[in-house]
């Protein structure tokens, strides 16, 4: 999934500090899952806002809603017939969902009201860690299933670099040095042979490197 | 100053604290009015929203009274309340609001007296910090 | 023998069986030229070649190139340290021309130490290529002519390739392995990370002679002396990747006030005694890290000079 993070109230409520009807938006894909931008965390911002709101003596009208899906048209025309009642939005989706709603109600003031984290998983309730970098060619198999590219730190092929100490990372106690994992995984699997091929510099025109990137699918499209 | 009021939202754990209730009026003490207690199956069940609409409401302050943490029912009900009182401390300190003013307190089932002791203690608490929202 | 590589007066040395002895210079953190020159004249005549820092531990220094030719015009010949984290393929190969150009014949290949250590943690790095990659990269221009993206070249940079070796850090297991990937890459030579746990290196020589690494490439032994018991210390709790042994620490705690360095000078040239009798190694690296005005009166006590002239 997607992992977001929530912004500080604080600066959600000078974001929205010159506005009197605000909607705050939430998404029921991944945010919902990684408890930051669901129907639960809609109402909890949208109470938080009122409730600043009402100790600075200030009008605030705050709707909720929470939609499907922010990263799709349909999902986002939801919001038709209403949206215009607002003054602004705060899209607690992830970075996709703020521009989705831009994109399809482009007079209308919206605000992210996470940061985006990355793509990852839940390594335990209230843990989640990053798996993949979008690099748009996956290598996992060359590495025991396990990607250096959005774990190591140095996204480094042939790793591990003099930094591994314990199994951590040089950059923190917290992060797992992924080379250390993937060079006892592939001892385990008896693929040492595997893991000494050098691996050559990797192309990155299917990552971001190469520019923004959008897929056609011609079976799908209408 | 000393007119004023707080008005309190309590959410009572229905396994210690309400136990803690009935030993209470046994022993003829009761909860003051501006005390409205509100019974939870398990002061777990309390969710960050729930911490938070009180003071949207007009509440001037909160608090949850729940088990000790080793003799928590649900295991670990009292903990996760107690996490999210952390929780929203923080949420009313970015909003200029007093951390204070949300409480968590571990109860006994014999402990009457405590039950109304910390309904008094928050009450003097909050009467001087003074009312939550400008008037 | 056959034609050299690069010509270098270290591949000169090594190549003629000399037990090599390098040293090491960090460019100034701004462009105190003058203070570099004179870090750069105890060196000279000590030492074969003079490793110079790219941004080392990620904070900005002058950069390691222009660092090299002013060590060149003190008459010292310098091998130019260059990392991944700051320069992505185009920078690289570009800098590794102009670097030869303009006379610079050694150079260490390395990934870089995250930036987050150093003075700029808010920037972006690049990693395009990681280290292997970069041996890869000099060792394809010199010998093939080559760019990365296989197009020709006009005239091939020489370089004498280098890379670092930390028999220490985890898992060990592998690290014989990998520095056997990196001599596969392109390595000529290898200089390892400092060493102070004598056992444990042994024992990572042992096993890099019996896959006969020795003979594909020459490994020269990292020394640091250590100048106090806090440094001592440091290095064994906060530098990853560093094995320092307690008995170490026991003996410079034990060597009295005032007393410590001397110890520590003591300790590494005991380590170059010893690494000069182990098989498999062909030189020391010493890195006397802002220490560089003792580099002459500790090269003569190891033994070390004069300095071969090949």
């Amino acid at each position: 999934m997607i992992v977001a993070k929530q912004k500080t109230i604080q600066e959600l409520i000078e974001m929205v500090q010159p506005f009197q009807k605000v909607l705050v938006a939430g998404c029921k894909g991944c945010v919902t899952v990684c408890n930051v931008g669901g129907a639960k965390e809609v109402a909890i911002l949208a109470s938080a806002l009122r409730i600043a709101a009402k100790r600075e003596g200030r009008e605030l009208m705050v709707g909720e809603h929470t939609l499907e899906r922010q990263c799709d048209p349909e999902y986002v025309a939801e919001l038709e017939g209403f949206v215009d009642d607002y003054e602004a939005v705060i899209s607690i989706a992830c970075g996709v969902g703020p521009q989705f709603i831009s994109e399809q109600y482009p007079s209308i003031r919206v605000f992210p009201g996470v940061n985006t984290q990355f793509m990852g998983g839940a390594e335990a309730h209230g843990v989640w860690s990053e798996r993949c970098a979008g690099c748009g060619t996956c290598v996992v198999h060359y590495f025991g299933g396990l990607c250096p590219i959005a774990r190591c730190s140095k996204s480094l092929l042939n790793g591990p670099c003099g930094g591994s100490d314990s199994g951590k990372c040089e950059i923190s106690k917290e992060v797992d040095c992924i080379w250390d994992i993937i060079v006892r995984r592939m001892m385990d699997q008896n693929r040492l042979s595997e893991l000494i091929e050098f691996k050559p510099p990797k192309s990155w025109t299917t990552a971001r490197d190469g520019g923004p990137r959008k897929m056609i699918r011609e079976e799908l499209v209408e | 100053m000393s007119k004023f009021t707080p008005r309190i939202i309590a959410f009572y754990c229905s396994n210690c604290a309400s136990s803690a209730a009935t030993v209470s009026e046994g022993m003829k003490k009761a909860l003051p009015d501006n005390v409205k207690m509100v019974h939870v199956p398990c002061s777990g069940r309390v969710e960050i929203l729930h911490l938070l609409k009180p003071f949207e409401e007009g509440a001037d302050g909160v608090y949850v009274a729940g088990c000790q943490t080793d003799s928590c029912q649900y295991v670990s009900g009292i903990s996760k309340a107690t996490r999210r009182v952390a929780h929203v401390k923080g949420m009313l300190e970015a909003m200029g609001i007093e951390p204070e003013r949300i409480e968590v307190f571990n109860l006994g089932a014999g402990k009457g007296g405590a039950f109304v002791d910390i309904a008094l203690e928050m009450t003097e608490k909050l009467r001087a910090l003074g009312p939550v929202m400008p008037a | 023998m056959s034609e050299y590589k690069s010509g270098s007066n270290l591949e000169k040395v090594l190549r003629s069986g000399h037990f090599a002895f390098t040293g090491e210079c960090g460019p100034p953190q701004g462009a105190n030229v003058e203070h570099l020159r004179e870090k750069a004249r105890h060196l000279k005549g000590c030492v074969d070649a003079v490793n110079v820092t790219d941004n080392q531990t990620a904070v900005v220094r002058m950069s390691s190139w222009a660092a090299s030719l002013i060590l060149m015009e003190e008459g010292l010949e310098p091998n130019f340290q260059m990392v991944c984290r700051d320069r992505n393929r185009l920078a690289i190969q570009s800098d590794i021309i102009g670097a030869y150009s303009l006379g610079i014949r050694n150079m260490l290949c390395l990934s870089g130490d995250h930036q987050s250590f150093g003075n700029h943690p808010d920037a972006k790095n690049v990693f395009d290529i990681d280290s292997m990659q970069l041996i890869h990269t000099v060792r394809k221009m010199r010998d093939e002519g080559k760019f990365l993206n296989d197009q020709d070249m006009d005239v091939p940079p020489r370089m004498f390739v280098g890379a670092a070796s930390n028999p220490f850090a985890e898992p060990f297991d592998f690290r014989v392995y990998r520095l056997a990937k990196k001599i596969e890459a392109g390595a000529d030579f290898i200089q390892t990370q400092c060493i102070y746990n004598m056992d444990r290196f042994r024992e990572f020589m042992k096993r890099a002679v019996d896959m006969g690494l020795h003979e594909k490439a020459y490994i020269l032994a990292g020394v640091t002396p250590m100048k106090s018991v806090g440094m001592a210390l440091y290095m064994a709790k906060q530098v990853p990747g560093m094995d320092v042994p307690d008995s170490l620490i026991k003996r410079l705690r034990g060597a009295g006030k005032g007393k410590v360095a001397e110890e520590g000078i003591k300790f590494s040239l005991e380590q170059i005694e010893a690494f000069m009798e182990m098989e498999g190694v062909a030189g020391v690296h010493y890195m006397a890290i802002e220490w560089e005005h003792k580099v002459p009166e500790i090269a003569e006590r190891a033994g070390v000079l004069p300095r071969p002239t090949v």
